[in-house]
């Protein structure tokens, strides 16, 4: 028996089934079928404003940096403002997201480049999928758009945000990204990131930077 | 070539953890830290008992449909490129990570954080096979040039300092300074992270482990916090997942409820830093990725313990908050558990995967103080899992003869309440006569594992049972 | 409260605990005591023990043996109270699950289970009391045992009542949730672990500067106790019980009696 079969048909003696029981079955498909949220967490079932305000105030507890501007026209002349205060070259990696094409890059004295990270960039710039409100966390899709070692490989690592895709929670961005990708489609990465890289693991004592981005920084779009 | 178990010798390596005085100062770190970040964001988030619920009802269920989701989460794995291999044993997982390895030609192998690659003793098999095999999380990587055992499941070198840590740096890291300032922990943290740079980058397979798998799509799910995970995954050629089967969970939805009982029970977070949903190999349009995505799938005794009385150990999501917590594992710490998983988790997890012949002391040395059930995330009652292992091994006389004999004489006596009013109403005077002077006992035969520490104080004279009879008689007279 | 309620006085059956039984047939009294003045009628039925330390040890067999003489003999009261939360953890606990599935005990244990208490929650949370007639003065700490704590609940109940005698004064130590390292058996077989959980146990009474250490577990108090006078502290130790009925006349834990005079 091949070691598939064999765990299978441990897994159905240990639990005395057989694997085509009706009941099971469609028990099983309607659980994947139709995703049941479970409880309901309150904190971020909130309007549009407090909802932001709370994604806002999440992501600087957990230590991002977080800057608010009024148009996606804004966003080159924050990004420039914050490689300047932080006495960065200025200097980013970008993928070719739409929405951070068509931004006015060359209002700016930004050198950019264009592609996935080879490790040296010091700061990297992606556009979010979407913000989940109840703990601040930036979601991030793989693609050519905004690849995913941009999220990693820089020191300095730059999120764009739309505040209208700020969700309340987690199960409302599964929403959203199903009506993006479609049912059971996925990324081939998502991922969820809440602040900068850090470790506990000498001595307990948190410090930042691990082997990812040393600052997380987001820039969140109002209008 | 599995890890060997030192748990026989669970006594012994307790005492030198006792002995150890910068094990116990480390320890110090874990009593306090732990403990109250994650009281303090437990009570921030008014959900989370019934969160906890919410998360030992998706485990039970998934563990009831167990072979189901299986199906469709390797259906859906190969659906989106990727290659489920199943492993029986801890040879067979061994055995398909070196075939993948062999076949893409891999000089080094970068690796995330994974408890099952600790129970499968992967590094070793990897060194074995002419590879170099480099921890990327701090912690592990820091035990890895130490040559020795994670002490905990989620912190791998909490059992060491600073200054501990320094000297190792120094002693491995030659190709740098000499008179370099390492004092500081961040200029430790600074100087792992330009070494292992190098690995990330250079590195042809990595492997990771899995919090959980999802059936509906087909996905795994790491969560750390430091990205080391990330950088093991997406820069090499080829990534490599290994789990074991109860990993799977239905939903992304199913995997949201337990991931926001995870990081609170674990370090105190309200969320880790990273929590990374893979699915498959890069696609055709990606810059980035793996351009191959293998899981390894392995069993190694747990579908034995569907059905059982251990099966709730299965719902274990691996957050530590049961080792944090318990007065046993502050004392000695991790290593003298004697094998991969320490701790109370690890005291009902290891007789199942070593034999209860080797690993028995483990669930007999707790105090059942229910400290840890009272902070799983997924309410796994560990106490009383131990104690079906006692169970167990008194069925089977592997219990000591000493103890055996001493229960079977007080049982003896508990169960005929006349012979003990006479026995216990004699023993106590005399007992009492014995310690009239001192009130207390220096020594008892039989009991030296309590004076050698402690005074045993004397009882006070005839039993309640005689006194309140005398005195009921005399009021009513 | 109920006692008004009934015609006839609530008859408790005190579970007076082997080691009380043995070691410190005051507490005894004093459990008594505290219940006749809740206006219950104790009866004292022939009893061993709860069985805990076979059931712990594996031994099923004779947890069950001892058990069924334990039901047998308390079955008859409308209420069981133990000076002890790890043995009314037992009984409440534990009883049902030792019997699960036997068509003769499960529903006797069940029912004997649902009326056992603790002390002082039965005193506190179902006949009412809210204050003790007793006397007692100086610094107190309260060590929550185990069983009490997290099986039964017990935490606020024993202090609410220790605050209602004019001279107590409470004073919490650090760490007063974490385990003594009684155990049980476990201080004797793993005494060398026992020994480091009662010693960190130890330093946290000490560092409270509290006079006298109580707790509602007698097997927790001979353990802290003898550490204590291994450390030689002066702490005294008594169990809760003994100063809520202000019944403090014995020496404290492990003192002989001309010392304490």
């Amino acid at each position: 028996m091949t070691a598939r079969a064999d765990i299978l048909s441990n897994i159905r003696r240990s639990l005395g089934v057989t694997g085509r029981e009706r009941p099971r079955v469609s028990a099983v498909e309607d659980r994947i079928e139709t995703a049941p949220r479970g409880l309901v967490v309150e904190r971020g079932r909130l309007p549009h404003d407090e909802r932001v305000a709370l994604f806002k105030e999440q992501a600087e507890a957990a230590l991002a940096t977080v800057v608010e501007v009024e148009t996606r026209a804004d966003v080159p002349a924050a990004v420039a403002a914050y490689l300047r205060d932080n006495n960065l070259p200025a200097r980013i990696r970008r993928g070719d997201d739409p929405r951070l094409d068509a931004m006015p890059w060359g209002d700016t004295a930004l050198e950019i480049a264009a592609g996935k990270s080879d490790g040296k960039d010091l700061a990297g710039v992606n556009h979010a999928f979407a913000g989940v409100a109840e703990t601040g966390t930036l979601v991030m899709t793989s693609g050519h758009e905004n690849p995913t070692t941009l999220n990693f490989l820089p020191d300095y690592a730059i999120a764009v945000v739309d505040a209208k895709d700020v969700t309340g929670d987690y199960e409302d961005m599964w929403a959203k990204l199903r009506f993006a990708h479609g049912k059971g489609e996925m990324p081939r990465t998502v991922n969820w990131i809440t602040g900068p890289s850090r470790s506990a693991d000498i001595e307990q004592k948190m410090l930042l930077g691990a082997h990812g981005p040393r600052s997380l920084h987001i820039v969140l779009v109002k209008g | 070539m599995t890890a060997q178990p030192t748990s026989p010798q669970f006594k012994d390596n307790a005492r030198h953890a006792l002995d150890d005085a910068q094990l116990q100062k480390a320890l110090g770190n874990v009593r306090q830290n732990f403990i109250d970040r994650r009281a303090a964001v437990a009570a921030k988030l008014p959900e989370f008992e019934g969160l906890r619920d919410s998360a030992r009802d998706i485990k039970n269920h998934t563990l009831k449909n167990l072979d189901l989701y299986l199906e469709r989460y390797e259906e859906n794995v190969t659906k989106a490129g990727g290659q489920v291999h199943w492993a029986r044993t801890a040879e067979e997982a061994r055995q398909a990570v070196l075939d993948i390895c062999a076949r893409v030609g891999a000089k080094t192998v970068t690796k995330g954080k994974s408890m099952i690659s600790e129970e499968i003793a992967l590094n070793d098999a990897i060194e074995a096979a002419g590879m170099k095999a480099v921890e990327t999380d701090l912690g592990e990587y820091i035990i890895q040039l130490r040559h020795e055992a994670p002490s905990h499941i989620i912190a791998p070198a909490v059992h060491l300092n600073a200054s501990q840590i320094e000297s190792d740096f120094r002693k491995h890291h030659t190709h740098l300074d000499p008179a370099r300032d390492l004092s500081q922990p961040t200029q430790l943290l600074t100087e792992a992270r330009m070494i292992l740079r190098e690995k990330f980058l250079a590195a042809d397979v990595g492997i990771t482990g899995a919090n959980f798998l999802i059936a509906e799509t087909g996905t795994s799910i790491i969560v750390t916090n430091e990205g080391n995970g990330d950088l093991t995954q997406t820069l090499p050629k080829v990534h490599i997942v290994i789990a074991s089967i109860e990993k799977v969970v239905p939903t992304l939805e199913d995997a949201s409820q337990i991931l926001r009982v995870l990081a609170r029970s674990a370090t105190g977070q309200e969320m880790s830093v990273y929590t990374t949903f893979s699915t498959g190999p890069r696609r055709p349009t990606d810059v980035d990725g793996p351009e191959e995505y293998h899981v390894v799938l392995l069993d190694n005794g747990r579908s034995a313990m569907l059905g059982t009385e251990f099966e709730e150990m299965l719902r274990c999501i691996r957050c530590g908050a049961c080792m944090n917590h318990c007065p046993v594992y502050h004392a000695v710490g991790g290593h003298a558990y004697g094998w991969v998983y320490p701790g109370p988790m690890g005291a009902v997890l290891t007789p199942t995967l070593i034999g209860v012949d080797k690993g028995g002391h483990l669930p007999n040395a707790s105090t059942f103080c229910g400290r840890c059930e009272s902070v799983c995330p997924v309410r796994i009652p560990l106490p009383k899992l131990m104690r079906h292992w006692r169970e167990r091994e008194f069925e089977r006389h592997l219990s000591p003869a000493t103890v055996r004999w001493g229960i079977g004489f007080w049982a003896f006596f508990a169960k005929r309440p006349a012979l003990y009013r006479l026995a216990t109403g004699v023993a106590m005077r005399g007992l009492a006569w014995l310690g009239k002077s001192t009130g207390r006992f220096k020594s008892l035969p039989l009991a030296a594992g309590w004076t050698d520490h402690r005074d045993f104080p004397a009882p006070q004279g005839a039993t309640f049972q005689q006194q309140w009879k005398a005195r009921r008689k005399g009021r009513s007279a | 409260m109920p006692q008004n309620s009934a015609a006839r006085p609530i008859r408790v059956g005190l579970f007076v605990t082997c080691l009380v039984d043995l070691m410190r047939p005051s507490v005894g009294f004093a459990a008594a005591k505290l219940l006749e003045d809740a206006g219950c009628r104790v009866d004292v039925p022939s009893q061993t023990c709860c069985g805990q330390p076979a059931f712990n040890s594996g031994d099923r067999a004779n947890a069950r043996a001892i058990a069924e003489k334990t039901i047998a003999a308390f079955e008859r009261y409308d209420y069981v109270v133990a000076p002890s939360g790890s043995c009314a953890g037992q009984i409440k606990k534990h009883f049902p699950e030792l019997f699960q599935g036997d068509p003769n005990l499960s529903q006797r244990a069940a029912a004997l289970a649902d009326k056992t208490y603790e002390l002082v929650s039965f005193l506190v949370d179902v006949l009412g009391v809210t204050k003790v007639d007793a006397a007692f003065a100086g610094d107190v700490t309260y060590h929550d045992s185990c069983s009490g704590l997290r099986e039964l609940g017990v935490k606020s109940q024993p202090r609410m009542l220790l605050s209602s005698i004019p001279g107590v004064n409470i004073v919490e130590m650090k760490e007063n949730e974490v385990c003594c390292g009684f155990g049980g058996t476990f201080a004797v077989k793993y005494g060398d672990i026992s020994d480091s959980i009662v010693s960190k146990k130890t330093e946290n009474v000490t560092e409270s500067g509290a006079h006298t250490l109580l707790a509602g577990d007698l097997g927790c108090l001979m353990n802290m106790a003898g550490k204590l006078h291994r450390e030689g502290k002066s702490i005294e130790v008594r169990h809760v019980a003994e100063v809520l009925a202000g019944m403090t006349d014995a020496p404290p834990i492990g003192v002989p009696a001309e010392a304490a005079e």
